[in-house]
């Protein structure tokens, strides 16, 4: 079993011996999921490494690609009749997504320090989910694909249901009604690939190698990038997410919106635009204006929310509308600044989230006007929470910029494919949302923790825990190192881009559809 | 670099902002949290030497290209920080040319002894390291902006400065005032630097497009100068004549208005925000609610000239397209003489200083915005009154400073006859008073002179009016500060306990009004210009006469009312009535804006969009959930098991399909 096998399999085996733990001995099953998380983490570090070592000898080729290029392949048939099979790899941009998902599953565990209802069950589920998290962002098999995505997509019912806070149930069926019905449409889009391409298999880069009829791409790319939209939030489908986030525990929130959500622009620049690009053309300035709305209708959405959570939700929403912004920009600066909002946000808004949780832990509320003056007890979260606040109003320094200009940038510019007047108009739209999102989060923040106490009783609160120092520390020094150094990182998903980028300029080359 | 032969500061130039950045971090990690005392000894020594390293990069950089020479940009570091693409990277450095070493000078200048003083003034405060490490990290970040070979880095650490204000003004944050304002500082300037960021867009998607056309012809004479990756974003690229000349041929017009102009207004309004010009200037006097030796250092001598740096920085764009300018100059004419006016009303000592800083800030665009490419006085003008204005003004700051730390009231009706309490504050104060209204010798008097030879000397006869008007008003305003708090008697008992400054404060005191002596002296025009250097010209008496003659009359005019017990001013005050009220609640700018936010933004913009979430979006879903059940629950009664009801539908069905096919027979 190779490396990428291993990172998809041990959260899973983790959530195996957490079921064989005694239900009495819930201090054990903490550990264990901490330690097997932490395993992953390493694991990540070598799967980086060695991803740089060898992927420093495609750097020219990749230039001129047409192809994805994936390293640490592990292929075998599954269901040989249908033409599915077991298909595992791995490129930059899944080597980003794994980092991500590996920093917030680990930090995740360590902020449910405090889970004592049902903390077996809470675990296991929690680390299915990861399982399939891990399979989306490494299988290169539709099927694979598909399967992994509803396993991490399942779990969050029960996570919400039984664990959340609120009207729980109803916001955990409505998250998961509304994200089967994006996975509906995701489904209807393979099928129609596989049977499209005549090929007899879910094999994604083989789809790849075909070039489909326009008439075929117009319908099929809208399918497949509203199906992923709405697990990405996109307008006027993201309306689970306030409610979800709200309602879900804290380490489902971080999991759910720092990495579930990135599944959506996963998968509409990874299968959308890859295999679909005259569909993407034809898409793309629609889209682009969708994703407009998203952006300024998220934040000026979040202005008005009293409780801390609907408020990161509702930036979740914004933020993530720069994610669908720069894939439908389509170009290298778009797609890149995609990638790293994604990583970006996802580490930004797991840090709010679990942040958020430990602030609740002490206050027991999470509505901002009736909290106020914290940062004089509890310090460090104060800080932490400032500065994922800086981050995601895109100060430099901290990897929210980058991100944010290479989308800006990438709207700006424009692509060959539509109107360039109406990109850049759009894109200056866009942009107007770093007021907005300075003033609700200076707003937020000011409220929270700024001015005198508010309620004696906070007088007496504690700062942040060790545990939660990690957890929080972690996430903080990933953001100011991304945002502080980007180049390493920039390189990372710069040269598997390239080939998606190849396709739309060069879709000519491609074999027509027999 | 090897045709130039560099010396030891200028190769480890990029030491400039890496000292005070190590520092914050170090400082910030590490030390604050141990010990409060070493925490301010380090930060403090990491500037000192910072400013060493800066008057040895002044040293070989005029030693390099002497007075009265040409001085061109050279790049002596720099690395490939973020590539976009290939082809538009930035590449963060260090860009010496006189106006950067200038600003080097100031800033450093300036934040050693704001840093100094600050050990004396913020003694005993909880907060004492936190504040240190947010003084290094505006120290880091200024001296970065001021360095930027780039647009994009210049906007990195304005965001950046921009952020450390925000900290700074923010300092004492269980105070709801100052949560307030920082909050305003950050948020007005924040809505400046949209119309920065959209002009960033556009210069560099228009460098980026004409790139490759004009760069065979401008990358190799810069080679020499230490530009090996010339970029599309990079000032060198941006500022020169072919790339100007190609945006203004091929840029096109958007609404009437050139592609440039528009650019380079987008950009100014971020300057404007930045250096408070009207009508973002909102946030400054609020800003006052900082320490104050943060009030010296960033809103008063540094962070606030960013501004009109920028448009320095950025001045032969400006040239070129020559409405640009005009905004610039008539918005910095405006600018200083609204806030002059209300200056006269204010009663807060620090918020009198932030409306001249105000004023004087308008000053510097105005001698800005009077210049052209041809007759560039203007920019050597701007220049020196920023060199003449921070030193003084940090003084007039750091002198309040001590005023209020003796006293504990901001108020001047709650101090006076402080000149026999506070000596050294006293003279030094009224040195820093009398150059700023601009007496000869001292320093104020040869830059606001060579501000008015600029605007005359290029026929902005309106300009020269207001700023020889603002000159008058500003002797005035200020001459009333200073007759309030250090003459007449004692106006409340603050003032009888009032002690003299420690050594830590009255040190750097004496420092500045040194400075404020003798930089009026240093010939500017020999080492500043942009183009061909200008001659060191004497002083024209018949621009500089009138000048001393207003100042005058306004020092007799203020001594007059304010110098006793300042009766005839409330006199006076009551006179003017309704017009009073309304310079003194400044317009009613702010109110403005609080009705546009609040009453607009907020209620008609956010409520209503958080609504239409909540309730049609969202309400549309729901909708889709509850019809589904309901249907479900309708048709379930469908299924009732019974044969006969299922036998009553098939036959129904089953007619029901005849009637079509007959119908469908009957019509063809």
């Amino acid at each position: 079993m190779g490396l990428l096998s291993w990172i998809i399999v041990i959260p899973f085996l983790t959530a195996m011996v957490v079921v064989a733990i005694p239900r009495s001995q819930w201090k054990a099953i903490r550990w264990v999921s901490a330690i097997g998380t932490s395993i992953n983490l390493v694991l990540t570090a070598v799967l980086t490494y060695r991803y740089w070592q060898v992927s420093a000898a495609d750097a020219v080729s990749i230039k001129s690609a047409l192809f994805t290029k994936l390293y640490f392949v592990e292929q075998f048939p599954w269901f040989k009749s249908l033409g599915i099979q077991y298909y595992v790899g791995a490129d930059g941009i899944s080597v980003a997504m794994v980092i991500l998902t590996s920093i917030i599953i680990f930090t995740g565990s360590l902020a449910s320090w405090t889970v004592e209802t049902r903390t077996k069950e809470f675990y296991a589920w929690l680390l299915v989910l990861v399982t399939g998290v891990f399979g989306v962002f490494l299988s290169y098999d539709l099927f694979l694909f598909f399967m992994f995505y509803e396993l991490a997509v399942l779990p969050m019912y029960l996570l919400i249901g039984i664990w959340g806070t609120g009207p729980k149930e109803y916001a955990a069926m409505k998250l998961t009604l509304m994200l089967l019905v994006g996975s509906a449409f995701v489904l209807v889009g393979f099928f129609a690939l596989y049977y499209a391409s005549g090929l007899n298999t879910f094999d994604l880069q083989r789809l790849a190698q075909v070039r489909y009829p326009d008439h075929f791409q117009a319908w099929v790319f809208p399918m497949i990038f509203v199906g992923f939209g709405v697990i990405g939030a996109l307008y006027p489908l993201h309306t689970w997410s306030p409610d979800g986030h709200s309602s879900a525990p804290t380490a489902v929130s971080m999991l759910h919106a720092g990495v579930l959500m990135k599944l959506g622009g996963y998968g509409a620049l990874r299968i959308g635009v890859y295999l679909l690009p005259e569909g993407a053309k034809m898409w793309g300035l629609f889209f682009m204006g969708l994703t407009t709305i998203n952006i300024l209708y998220g934040s000026f959405g979040a202005i008005m929310q009293k409780d801390l959570k609907y408020f990161t939700a509702y930036s979740s929403v914004s933020h993530c509308g720069f994610v669908l912004f720069g894939v439908a920009a389509l170009n290298l600066m778009g797609l890149k600044g995609a990638v790293l909002q994604m990583f970006s946000h996802g580490i930004m808004t797991g840090l709010f989230f679990g942040l958020i949780g430990m602030v609740y832990g002490r206050t027991h509320t999470r509505i901002i006007p009736e909290m106020g003056g914290l940062g004089k007890v509890m310090p460090w979260l104060a800080t932490a929470f400032y500065i994922a606040g800086l981050a995601s109003l895109g100060l430099p320094g901290l990897s929210g910029f980058v991100a944010e200009t290479h989308v800006f940038l990438g709207g700006f510019f424009g692509n060959p494919w539509s109107n360039g007047m109406i990109a850049s108009t759009l894109t200056i739209i866009a942009t107007m949302s770093i007021v907005v999102t300075a003033v609700y989060v200076l707003r937020g923040l000011a409220a929270v923790f700024q001015g005198p106490i508010t309620d004696h009783h906070f007088e007496h609160l504690t700062d942040a825990t060790l545990p939660e120092r990690i957890s929080t520390g972690v996430l903080l020094a990933t953001l100011i190192i991304v945002g502080l150094m980007p180049g390493p990182f920039i390189d990372l998903i710069e040269g598997p881009i390239l080939p998606i980028l190849n396709r739309l300029n060069e879709s000519g080359v491609l074999a027509a559809v027999r | 670099m090897d045709q130039l032969n560099l010396g030891f500061a200028l190769r480890n130039a990029w030491l400039i902002p890496a000292i005070p950045f190590c520092s914050f971090a170090i400082v910030g990690l590490f030390i604050a949290p141990m010990s409060k005392k070493l925490a301010g000894i380090v930060a403090t020594a990491s500037v000192f030497a910072t400013a060493a390293l800066a008057y040895a990069i002044a040293w070989e950089y005029f030693t390099l290209f002497p007075a009265g020479a040409a001085h061109p940009a050279i790049i002596p570091f720099s690395f490939e920080w973020l590539r976009y693409q290939p082809g538009l990277s930035v590449t963060a450095g260090i860009y010496v040319d006189p106006i950067s070493v200038l600003l080097m000078v100031v800033v450093t200048t300036v934040s050693a002894l704001v840093h100094l003083y600050s050990n004396g003034y913020m003694h005993g405060d909880e907060g004492f390291g936190r504040f240190f490490t947010y003084l290094n990290l505006f120290t880091f970040s200024m001296l970065g902006l001021v360095v930027a070979p780039n647009i994009v880095q210049m906007y990195v650490c304005w965001e950046l400065v921009g952020v450390s204000s925000f900290l700074l003004i923010g300092f004492y944050y269980q105070k709801p005032s100052a949560v307030a304002a920082s909050k305003k500082a950050f948020i007005v300037t924040r809505f400046a630097d949209l119309g920065f960021l959209i002009g960033v867009l556009i210069l560099g998607y228009q460098g980026y497009s004409s790139f490759p056309s004009l760069q065979g012809s401008i990358a190799p004479e810069l080679v020499k100068y230490g530009v090996t990756n010339l970029q599309p974003i990079d000032f060198l690229y941006i500022n020169h004549p072919l790339v100007l000349q190609s945006l203004l041929a091929n840029g096109g017009t958007i609404m009437g208005v050139s592609l440039l102009t528009l650019a380079m207004v987008l950009v100014y309004s971020g300057a404007a925000g930045k250096s408070a010009m009207f009508p973002l200037h909102i946030w400054l006097p609020d800003a006052m609610e900082g320490p104050t030796p943060v009030s010296a250092l960033i809103h008063a001598a540094t962070m606030v000239v960013a501004g009109v740096y920028l448009v320095a920085r950025l001045f032969p764009s400006f040239a070129a397209s020559e409405q640009a300018l005009l905004v610039v100059a008539y918005v910095g004419g405006f600018t200083s003489l609204l806030s002059a006016i209300i200056g006269i009303t204010q009663d807060d000592i620090k918020r009198v200083l932030a409306f001249s800083t105000l004023s004087q800030l308008g000053y510097m665009m105005l001698a800005l915005g009077v210049g052209t490419m041809a007759h560039p006085l203007g920019y050597t003008a701007s220049m020196f009154h920023l060199f003449t204005h921070a030193f003084f003004k940090a003084l007039l700051f750091l002198g309040a400073g001590a005023v209020i730390h003796a006293v504990h009231t901001n108020d001047i009706w709650e101090m006076g006859g402080l000149r026999k309490k506070m000596p050294i504050t006293h003279i030094t104060f009224l040195v820093a008073t009398l150059a700023i209204s601009g007496i000869p010798p001292l320093a104020g008097f040869f830059s606001k002179d060579e501000i008015l030879a600029a605007a005359l000397g290029n026929h902005f006869n309106v300009l020269f009016g207001v700023a020889l008007f603002v000159a008058g008003v500003t002797a005035f305003y200020m001459f009333r500060i200073y007759f309030v708090t250090f003459w007449g008697p004692f106006r409340s008992h603050h003032p009888e306990h009032a002690h003299e400054a420690p050594f830590t404060m009255w040190f750097p005191l004496a420092i500045l009004a040194v400075l404020s002596v003798i930089a009026g002296f240093f010939p500017m025009a020999e080492y500043v210009s942009i183009g061909e250097p200008l001659e060191h010209e004497g002083i024209n008496w018949a621009i500089a006469g009138p000048a001393i003659g207003v100042a005058v009359f306004g020092i007799a005019l203020a001594g007059f009312f304010y110098s006793g017990e300042a009766k005839r001013a409330a006199t006076v005050a009551a006179a003017f009535g309704v017009l009073y009220r309304v310079v003194k609640q400044k317009f009613y700018v702010d109110e403005l804006y609080i009705f546009v936010t609040k009453s607009v933004i907020f209620q008609f913009v956010a409520r209503p969009i958080a609504w239409f979430d909540r309730h049609v979006v969202d309400g549309g879903v729901n909708l889709s959930g509850f019809v589904t059940r309901r249907s479900g629950a309708n048709l379930r009664h469908l299924q009732t098991g019974q044969v006969q009801t299922y036998s009553v539908w098939y036959a129904g069905g089953a007619l029901f399909i005849l009637l079509v096919l007959w119908a469908a027979a009957m019509g063809r």
